[in-house]
């Protein structure tokens, strides 16, 4: 009878010793995969217009990217449309140079598949964005996407 | 004598630590992908270039003002109405296709408009022209952009439905998914793709300012 009573007594207590391993390798799986964002922003986080025709950009290190929008810092920088090439507002001028950069950091094999995606918000005007194709077409970059969410999707 | 022995290390909170840095990852990770209309620039013409001579009925003509109104060939126009608009205009099939190589692709056999002669030739020859005004705002830019491409792939896909019983869509995914390539879809794709080929050209803008 004692025998009985003594195994009920309890539930035996699940082992928890691979916890920090299992937790461990979720940490280092986010760890791999998390992208911090490398340039910080200086202009207005940009509201990306809607779209529903979008094609995903598929190799990353072959994306150069463009951001326009308002200014942060409307005192320093002013108003208007300004343009954001890697960490700093910079001139339309500026993206020749920006753009022989950015293919100086992939092997020439790839420089076709350059893209050029822009991020821009839904109220800059056309005006900037023509400025900035002509650019483009100048120095020959001429695979182009205009950054957009699909309605639905965060 | 006292130390004989080092005293272990209570790893008890180890998982604990794990966790903090765990749920600090996991808050931080955006997982989302770039994705965007994508365009193809034209390239940059040599000097001296004289373009070519399109028939007036083979463009279509869409302006757009710095109030983020639509003019379609030379008429006031809604967004909502845009995308019936350009099918009507690109499958209008209404004459002969572009030479390929010497060869006249001939008529549109596959078009379903109402082959008028005052509208496009073949979706070929059908080149829809977009200005917009140096202050109209980007977002109905990319709106009627968004309106134009939507128009094609409707087509592309009423076509592929016919002829290979699926959606263009579902061809070109089937295709990425056997990493491009079985040559059998190749083709079908690329059929779908030159019947309604996209020819979408930004006409410089109006500049007022």
């Amino acid at each position: 009878m004692s025998k009985f009573g003594r195994k009920k007594k309890g539930m035996p207590a699940v082992n928890t010793a691979s916890l920090p391993d299992i937790v461990f390798m979720l940490l280092f799986f986010f760890m791999v995969t998390t992208t911090m964002r490398e340039t910080s922003l200086k202009i207005q986080n940009p509201k990306l217009p809607n779209a529903t025709e979008v094609k995903k950009l598929e190799h990353k290190s072959l994306v150069s990217t463009i951001y326009v929008g308002k200014a942060v810092d409307v005192e320093k920088e002013g108003t208007g449309d300004k343009i954001q090439l890697n960490d700093k507002i910079a001139n339309v001028n500026d993206i020749a140079a920006f753009i022989y950069n950015e293919r100086d950091q992939v092997s020439e094999a790839e420089v076709p598949y350059m893209t050029t995606s822009i991020k821009a918000d839904v109220d800059c005007n056309v005006g900037t964005i023509t400025d900035i194709k002509l650019k483009l077409r100048d120095v020959n970059a001429l695979k182009l996407s205009l950054s957009a969410r699909k309605p639905g999707n965060e | 004598m006292a130390r004989k022995e080092l005293p272990e290390i209570n790893a008890g909170s180890m998982a604990d630590i794990a966790f903090l840095l765990l749920i600090f990852f996991l808050v931080t990770t955006t997982m989302d992908v770039d994705s965007g209309i994508s365009k193809k620039l034209s390239e940059k013409p040599p000097e001296g270039y004289v373009p070519p001579i399109i028939k007036k009925r083979n463009i279509f003509e869409i302006n757009i003002n710095r109030n983020n109104e639509l003019l379609v060939e030379e008429e006031p126009m809604k967004i909502e109405d845009l995308k019936a608009a350009t099918i009507k205009f690109i499958d209008n099939g209404g004459g002969l296709g572009k030479l390929v190589e010497g060869v006249s692709t001939g008529e549109c056999d596959y078009c379903e408009g109402a082959r008028s002669t005052a509208s496009s030739d073949h979706p070929n020859k059908a080149i829809i022209s977009v200005q917009s005004d140096r202050g109209t705002k980007y977002g109905m830019y990319v709106r009627v952009q968004n309106e134009l491409l939507k128009a094609y792939s409707e087509l592309r896909d009423r076509l592929s439905l016919k002829k290979y019983n699926m959606t263009y869509t579902a061809l070109e995914q089937a295709f990425k998914d056997t990493n491009r390539n079985d040559e059998d879809l190749k083709e079908k794709v690329n059929d779908i793709k030159t019947s309604y080929p996209q020819i979408i050209s930004d006409a410089e803008p109006t500049s007022a300012n």
